[in-house]
């Protein structure tokens, strides 16, 4: 017997940061919401994303600091036994946030009066979706649809997925440390995760394709990380291109810089190549919507070609950010719910999650002068703030980028020890329209790194106190 | 890769320029074959220019507002391939998107001429998107309240640091000049000025007004008129009339007492051409109808009055002041009026002076329909009276013969039985 049709004002294709986000805005405005999702609430960010890794690179740090500890005893003066890791728990306990947060983000739903179906939706026109769910074949009809349907890692054509070649969603379900990991692609993904595994005791060989490993930043913010992987004795081998597996055993042949084939022993090879929006299997094609690239096209009200239609999150293109997909599907759905909005956002601050940590917001040097600025640039390292010592790493900086002649905030980046709780005074600063002057005359409490973001200030302007 | 130009396109017989009214596409967009780029106004009517190809657009050549001439160019397309040049096939000559599909002669394969190399295309998308400089520097909760208000933020002046609008900004530019403190409280001078540009119809509106104010020396005659009968027999027929017949209002009955009314007096359903010194007499006696649309003030033409019936010329009247209101008349049924029938009967008001609708040399127009009381010899009786305002070209036509047409108007509305009898 066919399932009673569900009507509703909004639909949202996708529970990831995005879609839930938007649907739970809608309820709150009292818009008659349904969402869609086909796996779990919190979609790639929540599940296989950004908080099961940060938990992994969590336990990876604090398993690295006992186990330098037990090696040399260290500076601080603490001895104690070699520890050990069961990777197994350290999973189940990632994967109970991973459960509370799943949990959490179904009881906003429910709050916000959101109808929760779960399965897959396939597109039967751009107002009717069909979804498969457990119990049958449910049809939905809504005046305004939004696309939320997310990315997934790239595959390689001659490294499919399988056996030992492994996504980051596999590598965060391990059950065992491998003992020799290959990470394919240099990027932040491969590189937050290949560091994490360094430290709970793989041996870890990074191959990157490009000259530079995390190729959108500049050389400057990514030395301190370059430096911090040797430490750790990770190989990295740069303009390295992989070319498939071995015949015998497990290994991963490459061509090197060089030109010389190699072969790289491993017990799992992680392809971290990129992601791309997931546009097949729900029936895009059908609707056919104007494409950016590979990209679903939209305007700045988040709107695709088709009418009644919006797109948020990664499938509307970079960055792929969760949060910036959050920011937009809360404002589609003060759109939806009637409300003037458009995008006006100045930033989108990046996090990457390396050892140490870099994050950006707003313009980088090249790219402010790129776009015809003339600027000024401070910059204050680490090794010159008090809380750094303290806490055993001194690496990195605060890099301020400001126009010339306004003094006006265009980008703020710093490399360092969790320096990412920085990016969102860096990015209120630039949302605020904050001059050099307010970074510098703004107080900032000691001893913190913080204290970097107001040194690099008066750095630009030509007054630092501390260097 | 090659470079294409859209020109612009003839728009309609005689017109040689006109004005560009609509961007739809801006420098960066990509474009598909069949995409409306741009809509255009003639004093006739709204043009949608589409894109012959598929590319990137480059260069746009007018700002809205402007007034481009035929064969100007005014796309830049970059194009896989060869460039070349065209000008745009109009669509049909409405607003509409039903109307698209009109049998259009497709631009075939452009010529390959003029193959220019495309220079700077990535500065151009760039410097359209990307460069914060253009936009004006705020907090999130001033453009919020911006966006909320309706407000422009590009209009603000920022008094903050480095030009930042402020909140205190954005209260000066939504009170601007208001003094709250010297004035009682509720009470507060305004000294706001709004620019608004004068585009497209209204522009058109306001130059055929200076052209018929200026031009035609206006003679206007109002007279007193029993509807009584005339508002019994239209409740009769009303009453009477089959479900497909829209409902009968006073303008029937007065087109159809201009039809029989110029057939007697052919110099009243003219147009002059002062330039050339000739009248023309018309056979067809096509009524313009002034209707008021969101946009403003536009002319529908019921075409061949004279050999349309009563309920024929009702429906005729609600189908074109239903399409001149939605903005999909074609650009036939807004000219060619040989004479002007204008109502403002509903608002009320004693008497008008109606302004010619150029070059045509009459036109009538009906006022409110009041109950007044009448003198009938021996008592006043209430009585159905309506004013008639009618202006004529003094130049080409008499007091005497505006009076004479305007008399024979009101001796048929007055016997409306007259309307139906054969001459």
């Amino acid at each position: 017997m066919p399932m009673k049709e569900i009507v509703c004002k909004l639909l949202v294709i996708g529970a990831g940061p995005g879609g839930y986000i938007c649907a739970i805005r809608a309820g709150q405005l009292g818009v008659d919401t349904v969402i869609v999702e086909a796996v779990k609430a919190g979609g790639t960010c929540l599940n296989i994303g950004c908080i099961p890794s940060k938990a992994l690179i969590h336990a990876a740090e604090e398993f690295e600091k006992v186990s330098h500890m037990a090696g040399n005893g260290g500076p601080l003066g603490i001895t104690v036994e070699a520890p050990k890791l069961d990777l197994a728990k350290t999973v189940a306990w990632k994967d109970g946030i991973v459960g509370r947060l799943n949990s959490g983000v179904l009881g906003l739903l429910r709050k916000a009066k959101v109808k929760i179906v779960h399965g897959k939706a396939t597109f039967r026109d751009g107002k009717t979706v069909e979804v498969e769910t457990e119990t049958g074949t449910q049809v939905i009809r809504a005046e305004t649809v939004v696309i939320a349907t997310g990315s997934e890692p790239v595959e390689l054509p001659f490294l499919p997925f399988g056996g030992p070649v492994i996504s980051s969603t596999e590598a965060l379900s391990l059950k065992t440390v491998p003992k020799k990991l290959v990470v394919v692609g240099g990027g932040y993904i491969g590189l937050e995760l290949g560091t994490a595994f360094a430290k709970m005791g793989s041996e870890v060989t990074v191959v990157e394709a490009m000259q530079q490993i995390l190729p959108q930043y500049d050389a400057e913010l990514v030395r301190p990380v370059a430096k911090r992987l040797g430490e750790l004795g990770i190989r990295v081998l740069t303009g390295a291109k992989a070319k498939g597996l071995s015949e015998e055993g497990l290994a991963l042949l490459i061509e090197t810089a060089e030109g010389e084939e190699q072969r790289l022993p491993a017990d799992k090879i992680l392809v971290t190549v990129g992601r791309k929006p997931r546009t097949e299997g729900w029936g895009l094609d059908e609707l056919d919507l104007d494409r950016s690239g590979k990209f679903v096209r939209i305007d700045d009200r988040c709107r695709t070609s088709m009418r009644g239609i919006h797109a948020i999150g990664d499938i509307t293109g970079e960055p792929m950010l969760a949060h910036r997909a959050m920011a937009q599907g809360e404002m589609v759905a003060e759109i939806v719910a009637g409300k003037k909005r458009t995008w006006d956002k100045r930033c989108i601050p990046a996090v990457c999650f390396t050892d140490p940590e870099i994050v950006t917001a707003g313009l980088s040097p090249d790219e402010a002068r790129a776009q015809g600025y003339e600027i000024r640039v401070g910059q204050f390292p680490f090794n010159a703030n008090g809380r750094a010592m303290t806490m055993l790493s001194e690496d990195g900086f605060v890099r301020i980028v400001a126009r010339a002649d306004s003094n006006l905030v265009l980008g703020v980046q710093a490399v360092g020890a969790g320096v990412s709780e920085l990016s969102s005074a860096f990015a209120l600063a630039i949302e605020m329209g904050a001059r050099l002057e307010d970074i510098a005359a703004t107080i900032h409490a000691h001893p913190t790194r913080s204290e970097g973001f107001q040194e690099a200030a008066l750095k630009a302007l030509g007054h630092a106190l501390h260097i | 890769m090659g470079e294409f130009i859209i020109k612009m396109p003839d728009v309609g017989e005689g017109v040689a320029e006109a004005e560009l009214v609509e961007w739809h596409c801006k420098v960066g967009d990509p474009v598909r074959e069949d995409m409306v780029l741009a809509a255009v106004m003639t004093d006739k009517a709204t043009v949608e220019i589409p894109s012959p190809v598929t590319g990137t657009v480059l260069w746009l050549g007018a700002e809205i507002g402007d007034t481009v001439a035929v064969k100007a160019p005014l796309v830049r397309i970059q194009v896989a391939g060869e460039g070349g040049e065209a000008a745009a096939v109009p669509m049909a000559e409405t607003v509409t998107i039903e109307t698209i599909e009109q049998p259009v002669e497709k631009v075939a394969s452009p010529p390959p001429v003029e193959i220019k190399k495309s220079v700077q295309v990535a500065p151009v998308a760039r410097a359209a998107t990307q460069t914060p400089a253009e936009r004006p520097l705020a907090s999130p909760a001033v453009r919020l309240r911006a966006q909320e208000g309706g407000i422009d933020l590009r209009q603000v002046t920022g008094t903050g640091p480095a030009g930042r609008i402020t909140h205190d900004d954005l209260d000066q530019f939504l009170a601007r000049g208001a003094q709250p403190s010297i004035l009682p409280v509720g009470l507060a001078r305004k000294t706001t000025v709004e620019e608004i540009k004068v585009t497209g119809l209204r522009r058109r509106i306001s130059e055929k007004m200076v052209l018929a104010t200026s031009r035609i020396p206006h003679i206007t005659y109002v007279e007193e008129i029993d509807v009584t009968d005339l508002e019994d027999l239209r409740a009769t027929m009303n009453a009477s009339r089959k479900p497909d017949q829209a409902k009968l209002t006073i303008l029937p009955f007065l087109m159809r007492a201009l039809v029989k009314t110029v057939g007697e007096q052919p110099g009243v359903n003219a147009t002059f051409d002062d330039d050339a010194g000739i009248i023309s007499r018309h056979g067809a006696v096509h009524i313009g109808i002034a209707t008021q649309t969101p946009a403003g003030l536009t002319v529908p033409v019921v075409r061949h009055a004279e050999a349309r019936g009563i309920w024929d010329c009702a429906t005729e009247v609600v189908r074109l002041a239903e399409a001149a209101r939605t903005g999909t008349a074609l650009r036939e049924e807004l000219s060619g009026s040989t004479i002007t029938i204008t109502s403002l009967g509903a608002m009320g008001g004693i008497a008008t002076t109606p302004i010619i609708n150029h070059p045509e040399v009459a036109i009538v127009g009906v006022n409110k329909i009041m109950t007044r009381p009448v003198w009938d010899g021996s008592q006043f009786i209430p009585r159905k009276m309506m004013n008639l305002s009618s202006s004529f070209d003094h130049r080409v036509v008499d007091g005497w013969d505006a009076a004479t047409f305007v008399q024979r108007i009101k001796a048929l509305l007055e016997t409306p039985a007259l309307i139906f009898i054969e001459s």
